[in-house]
């Protein structure tokens, strides 16, 4: 008996019990269905932490004071002349441009509305380091830094929460932390905000955050410091430089460097592996559904193999061999869960792009990819599931005896 | 030297039921010629049905040695003995036994099915069926047929690979007096045309009455081998 025979018999033998088939292909399409879904939407949570990492600036360093991976005594902090020092082109020549940054938390009001947030001080360059666009004004200048000017650019959601708008702000005045800062410039929606919000923030110049608004104890301390490398090849021998230079600059000890050198790739492979993990649990949930939905289909080939009991024991009398029942059953199975893998891919397709559809809706744009891995992966393994749960039905309708099976009532 | 398409030694057949041992069949000796027609008769609990099952190769015998059409059968694997019944045993059942969903055609294929025949296949079972006068009703399904019909499907089906011998259990027991004689008439016919070794199980003394021969079986032995 060749496959082509035992699929059309099989397709016959589904036919003539609809509900039962249907009942049970929708067990393997949940599952199946809730596989692809959870993979594409794991997949595209981590699509969209990557994007917004690489939407905070292109061949970025950042350098942090202090050691994760071991307690340094002494740390010394990172200063405006180790950011300086880091511009020799002839001992860092992949590095671009360093910008400094200091952070702190304040709170800014504009007439009755106030928005705590978080305040950077930094230099013109933070701009094109960071790729920030500007939807209105202009960006903090070098006579804003030299002057100490009372200048502030707004993030958008900052605008969005005091002001209700966009547009129109430049000019205002708001008060950050009780004194008045004029409005220069609104800075256009990042998104991302899983890695921080870079749309919940204040800018302001350098100079005007040191004496004002940031309490440091050493006036020449930086909080992070930026580094662009020339291009993306650079980036590791810019990481490599400006760790020779500090270790250099703050004399450490071989081995105990006081301060921490981040790439963007860094916080990339860390949310990869984050998310990661998220969608591996959140698809091995699914993948329990698939193997309830396997069990379902043993369910009704035992059910089946019982009610076809005669059936069988005339096919064995005809002729049948061991392998030729053990075929058709296997058939039965595998085809059942086959289609409804199938419609299983169709449907977590669409619960994707539904789920894609309310993320847009709610604000936080995101689109759950469907890959091809997740989509063959899914069918081989719920083929394979059907397989697998029809073999002991099967087994047991192909070691029936001819004798029993034919007087079976 | 008769030339005996089923020949068996000392066959037996005891079967375990609990604690207690049943010899259905209890040592018998058969020959049965080629193209001959024998019926087996015996009150129930006699052990025909445990005879047939073993000379139709469905079953095999606790002791004993069973040589149908010149192969020694008794102790042949399972999967061996499905292809001797598939291309030496023709099987006539009571019930008719079709698949409920196929068309008359489609059942008399199976058995060249697992035959392994790819060629052909609906040219010769149309044939065997126009053999067994249903010509004009190839593509019903057995609910659409008669009980008298349906049998002849089955008889269809049984002679389609052409076996040594058709087993046939109670052809009759199920059909109205006129279509059992009717199917007695066409298994006859087809022994006197085909030369096809036909045994017939039965309880109608007017069934065996039309066979050569009667086999009588009583608590597990051949009472009268004439």
């Amino acid at each position: 008996m060749n496959l082509g025979q035992a699929i059309i018999e099989a397709l016959e033998s589904l036919r003539s019990n609809k509900l039962r088939s249907g009942l049970t292909i929708l067990g393997i399409v949940i599952g199946v269905a809730a596989v692809i879904a959870m993979l594409a939407v794991g997949q595209g949570a981590q699509d969209s932490i990557t994007g917004s990492i690489s939407g905070i600036g292109t061949n970025l360093l950042f350098v942090f004071e202090g050691n994760t991976s071991f307690n340094v005594s002494n740390p010394k902090p990172i200063t405006i002349s180790d950011a300086e020092a880091l511009l020799d082109p002839f001992q860092a020549p992949s590095v671009a441009d360093v910008s400094g940054a200091i952070t702190g938390q304040v709170e800014v009001v504009f007439g009755s509305e106030q928005k705590n947030t978080s305040v950077v001080g930094i230099t013109p360059n933070y701009q094109t380091m960071r790729s920030f666009d500007l939807i209105e004004g202009s960006f903090i200048t070098d006579d804003n830094l030299y002057g100490n000017a009372s200048v502030v650019v707004l993030g958008n959601d900052v605008v969005n929460k005091l002001f209700g708008r966009q547009e129109g702000v430049v000019g205002e005045m708001v008060r950050i932390n009780g004194s008045p800062f004029r409005v220069i410039g609104v800075l256009g929606k990042k998104g991302g905000g899983s890695f921080g919000s870079q749309d919940d923030i204040v800018l302001v110049p350098f100079t005007t955050a040191q004496s004002r608004l940031i309490r440091n104890t050493n006036r020449d301390e930086l909080d992070v410091m930026l580094v662009q490398a020339t291009s993306a090849d650079a980036v590791m021998s810019a990481s490599d430089e400006v760790s020779q230079i500090l270790r250099t600059r703050h004399r450490t000890n071989l081995g105990e460097d006081d301060f921490t050198v981040f790439s963007q790739q860094d916080f990339v492979s860390t949310a990869q592996s984050i998310t990661g993990v998220l969608t591996i649990f959140l698809g091995g949930i699914a993948a329990i559904s698939l193997l309830v939905g396997g069990i379902g289909i043993m369910n009704i080939m035992l059910v089946s193999v019982t009610e076809r009991t005669r059936e069988i024991g005339l096919r064995k009398a005809l002729g049948a061999r061991r392998r030729d029942i053990l075929t058709q059953f296997l058939t039965e199975s595998s085809l059942l869960s086959m289609i409804g893998g199938l419609i299983g891919i169709a449907l977590g397709f669409l619960i994707a792009v539904i789920v894609g559809r309310i993320a847009q809706a709610s604000g936080t744009p995101f689109t759950p990819s469907v890959s091809l891995n997740s989509v063959l992966m899914a069918t081989i393994f719920s083929t394979a599931v059907g397989l697998f749960f029809g073999i002991y039905p099967a087994n047991r309708a192909a070691g029936l005896e001819p004798v029993e099976a034919l007087r079976y009532e | 030297m008769p030339d005996c398409i089923i020949q068996a030694h000392g066959v037996t057949k005891t079967y375990q039921m609990g604690e207690v041992q049943v010899n259905a069949l209890a040592g018998v000796d058969l020959c049965i010629n080629r193209g001959e027609v024998v019926s087996i008769m015996g009150p129930s609990g006699s052990g025909k049905s445990t005879l047939m099952n073993i000379l139709g190769c469905l079953d095999h015998p606790t002791e004993g040695s069973y040589t149908l059409d010149g192969e020694e059968v008794a102790h042949l694997r399972d999967d061996q003995l499905a292809g001797i019944r598939n291309r030496k045993v023709g099987f006539i059942f009571q019930n008719f036994n079709l698949l409920p969903r196929q068309t008359a055609i489609a059942n008399v294929e199976l058995p060249m099915r697992y035959a392994g025949i790819t060629e052909g296949r609906k040219e010769r079972a149309i044939e065997a069926l126009k053999l067994v006068g249903l010509g004009d009703r190839l593509t019903h399904r057995p609910a659409e047929l008669s009980g008298g019909q349906q049998q002849r499907v089955a008889i269809a089906r049984s002679l389609v690979n052409d076996p040594a011998i058709i087993m046939a259990d109670e052809p009759t027991g199920n059909l109205d007096s006129r279509s059992g004689k009717e199917i007695m008439e066409l298994l006859l016919k087809l022994n006197s045309e085909r030369g096809t070794t036909l045994i017939i199980v039965t309880h109608d003394s007017n069934v065996s009455a039309q066979t050569q021969r009667v086999i009588r079986l009583k608590d597990g032995l051949v009472e009268v081998a004439a």
